[in-house]
């Protein structure tokens, strides 16, 4: 009974008047908050690992943070090289994104860069005559249709034979990579290209050029639009929120009759057209041709974003610059420090394991509790 | 004129020959991940974890000259990345394939760093034992030129068998991975008991990794495994869990992979990257031919997320 007085007391005080305050707080941000604070410490104790990790081979982690901010975001130019990089990669985590929405985990993205790069030059090639503008949407349709339908045979057998989605769309990646050397060393190949078989070039004309005041190619502005007509898809239709059933309880889904195996093969079919459109960027606006380079690993650093980002198209925006960014940053981290060119790798590897350790944290924090 | 002696049939040779050599690495991860699976989690990282293994064999060879001491090190570094995988796995409401995706890109970004010294110098590499010395044709000598870890691999194999079905820790591995809720009734820890068959799987997956680099091809470069790893899990499914039926499809699958490099040494280099796919091709086909939407497959653990 004693214990019942001072209680009542804290109930009139003027410091519970915050309370609706308090709980409004986690009921609009809290909830949203813990979504930015968690990844944002997974992150800082991945940059912190990867300080220590870097100061046992005797480098001083104060300058790797130095230059990877000045690599990544410190001059106009690394700007510029951030974003050419975060374009990319943002088509790439909509390729893990867009079928995670269903529960599918596909990891194979590099294979629809790659076939969307290989769809696209073919058709640069097949039309010599045409106007640019004609040229640049046959690419585009192109690269989208072959990536999508690389993503979409994953999806498919997934659904219809039961096959491990995950595996098959890895397996299809280094299926997609022999198919790119095959062409570009053999039918496709530019005898003129000696040392580094690939194909003919397309066209100088046929190039995306840059969008005009940030001086970063068209692909960005692909990657924006995609990433926003993504999250209207998911969030904003019946079709994605019939997809989002379909990935929360797919027995519940076949009960109310949606139909599980077409919203499977379309969105991987959207998610394998967005990674082949990223192909089809590098084509028409960095390389100009295909060849071995497009196999840079966009497909896989697209993986870790879309983790990130925890399959929410809008925030892979951010977080592909971020990663662009430590992409950007690496040739800086090679020069002035010395460090391989697979400390990025290893950066992007601490990253992934930590935020994917950190999923045990939601839900912990009192803080970001909703209500009272 | 060698090639004369046997004609065309330089190419089965120099695939069984192949198959032979190049299985070995499938056979270890297959085995490695086998043991993981049957306690019910899956390791997607162990290509990764080959990597690694492959990386710190050759460099702990040429700095210690002993290429045993560099299997020990690659089973050691490859039960280290179990550790990993096992600890983050064992938090609550972390999934092990994503976990898997990660430790995959970690644990070749981290081979390739700390292995880009190694490129340069070569390593004692592992020693072989000649089968073929009664055969007076070259190819057929060196086909039957067989490596001590593979003949590790092929004893391994029924050794799993057995242990897998007769000991106390099998049973409680196998309980583990078919109900987790019935080995804990048991007393057990399903982390525990899943830690350690991740950390076993790691090891012989890192040994797998040692074969790369200290035998075949027997150098240290980052293009050493190009998704053996990925291959050697799914081959897992393909084999139902069962150790025997991995080291058939490891031979199968080396074979395959062997037909490239056996069609380029007569001359047909047409195609030559189709026929490095072969595997992976091969992998694809055979899940869509034995996999189906309709029922589990016939022996695999109940507790795997990838068949739940």
């Amino acid at each position: 009974m004693k214990a019942d007085v001072p209680r009542s007391a804290i109930a009139a005080s003027p410091v519970n008047s915050f309370e609706p305050l308090r709980s409004a707080f986690t009921e609009r941000i809290g909830g949203a908050a813990e979504y930015v604070v968690i990844p944002v410490l997974a992150l800082a104790a991945a940059l912190a690992a990867f300080g220590i990790f870097v100061a046992l081979f005797g480098k001083n982690p104060l300058d790797l943070y130095f230059y990877m901010y000045r690599g990544a975001f410190g001059t106009a130019f690394s700007w510029q090289n951030t974003l050419s990089r975060a374009a990319p990669l943002i088509l790439t985590a909509l390729c893990t994104a867009l079928p995670a929405q269903l529960g599918l985990v596909i990891i194979g993205g590099e294979g629809a860069l790659l076939m969307g790069a290989l769809a696209a030059t073919s058709t640069a090639l097949l039309l010599p005559a045409a106007p640019p503008l004609v040229v640049q949407i046959a690419m585009m349709l192109a690269g989208m249709s072959a990536g999508g339908v690389w993503i979409a045979l994953s999806g498919g057998l997934q659904h219809y034979r039961g096959v491990n989605e995950t595996i098959s769309s890895l397996l299809l990646v280094y299926i997609a990579l022999a198919l790119l050397n095959h062409l570009v060393e053999g039918l496709m190949r530019d005898p003129a290209s000696l040392n580094k078989p690939s194909t003919r070039e397309i066209g100088a004309d046929n190039m995306l050029g840059t969008i005009p005041g940030i001086d970063v190619h068209w692909g960005l502005a692909f990657g924006l639009v995609a990433a926003v007509l993504s999250y209207i898809l998911i969030y904003r239709t019946a079709f994605g929120f019939a997809a989002r059933v379909a990935g929360g309880n797919i027995r519940a889904a076949r009960v109310v009759g949606l139909g599980v195996g077409r919203l499977i093969l379309i969105v991987c079919f959207l998610a394998g057209a967005a990674a082949g459109l990223a192909g089809m960027v590098e084509v028409a606006a960095v390389q100009g041709r295909t060849n071995a380079n497009l196999a840079a690993g966009y497909g896989f650093t697209g993986i870790l974003v879309a983790f990130l980002a925890r399959h929410n198209p809008l925030a892979v925006i951010p977080v592909a610059i971020l990663l662009g960014g430590i992409n950007a940053s690496g040739g800086l981290l090679q020069r002035r420090l010395g460090l391989p060119d697979a400390s990025v790798l290893v950066l992007q590897g601490m990253i992934f394991i930590s935020v994917l350790a950190s999923e045990t944290l939601y839900g912990r924090f009192r803080i970001f509790r909703r209500g009272p | 004129m060698a090639d004369g002696s046997i004609g065309w049939w330089v190419v089965p040779v120099a695939v069984l020959g192949g198959a032979l050599r190049v299985s070995t690495p499938f056979l270890f991860v297959s085995l490695g991940e086998c043991i993981t699976e049957r306690s019910g989690r899956i390791n997607l990282g162990l290509e990764g974890t080959l990597v690694m293994g492959a990386m710190c064999a050759y460099g702990t060879s040429y700095l210690t000259g002993s290429p045993w001491l560099g299997v020990l090190a690659a089973g050691c570094a490859g039960a280290l990345m179990g550790l990993l995988h096992a600890s983050i796995c064992g938090l609550p409401r972390v999934n092990d394939i994503a976990v898997g995706i990660a430790l995959m890109l970690f644990g070749t970004g981290l081979a390739f760093y700390l292995g880009k010294p190694l490129i340069e110098p070569s390593a004692p590499i592992l020693p072989a034992i000649d089968f073929g010395a009664w055969s007076d044709v070259p190819q057929v000598r060196a086909a039957l030129r067989i490596n001590v870890l593979f003949l590790a691999g092929v004893a391994l194999a029924p050794f799993l068998i057995w242990a897998l079905s007769t000991t106390r820790w099998g049973l409680v591995l196998r309980t583990a991975g078919e109900s987790a809720d019935a080995a804990r009734a048991m007393g057990y820890s399903v982390n525990l008991i899943r830690l350690r068959a991740t950390m076993i799987g790691g090891f012989l997956a890192g040994i797998g990794g040692s074969f790369l680099s200290l035998y075949y091809p027997g150098s240290w470069n980052e293009g050493l495994s190009s998704g053996q790893g990925i291959t050697a899990v799914a081959l897992v499914i393909f084999a139902r869990w069962n150790p025997m039926l991995c080291f058939w499809a490891s031979l199968l699958f080396g074979g395959a992979a062997a037909l490239g490099p056996a069609l380029q040494s007569v001359g047909v280099s047409q195609g030559y990257y189709l026929f490095n796919a072969a595997p992976y091709i091969l992998t694809l086909l055979i899940m869509i031919v034995t996999c189906s939407p309709k029922r589990t497959l016939v022996g695999a653990p109940a507790e795997l997320s990838i068949t739940r």
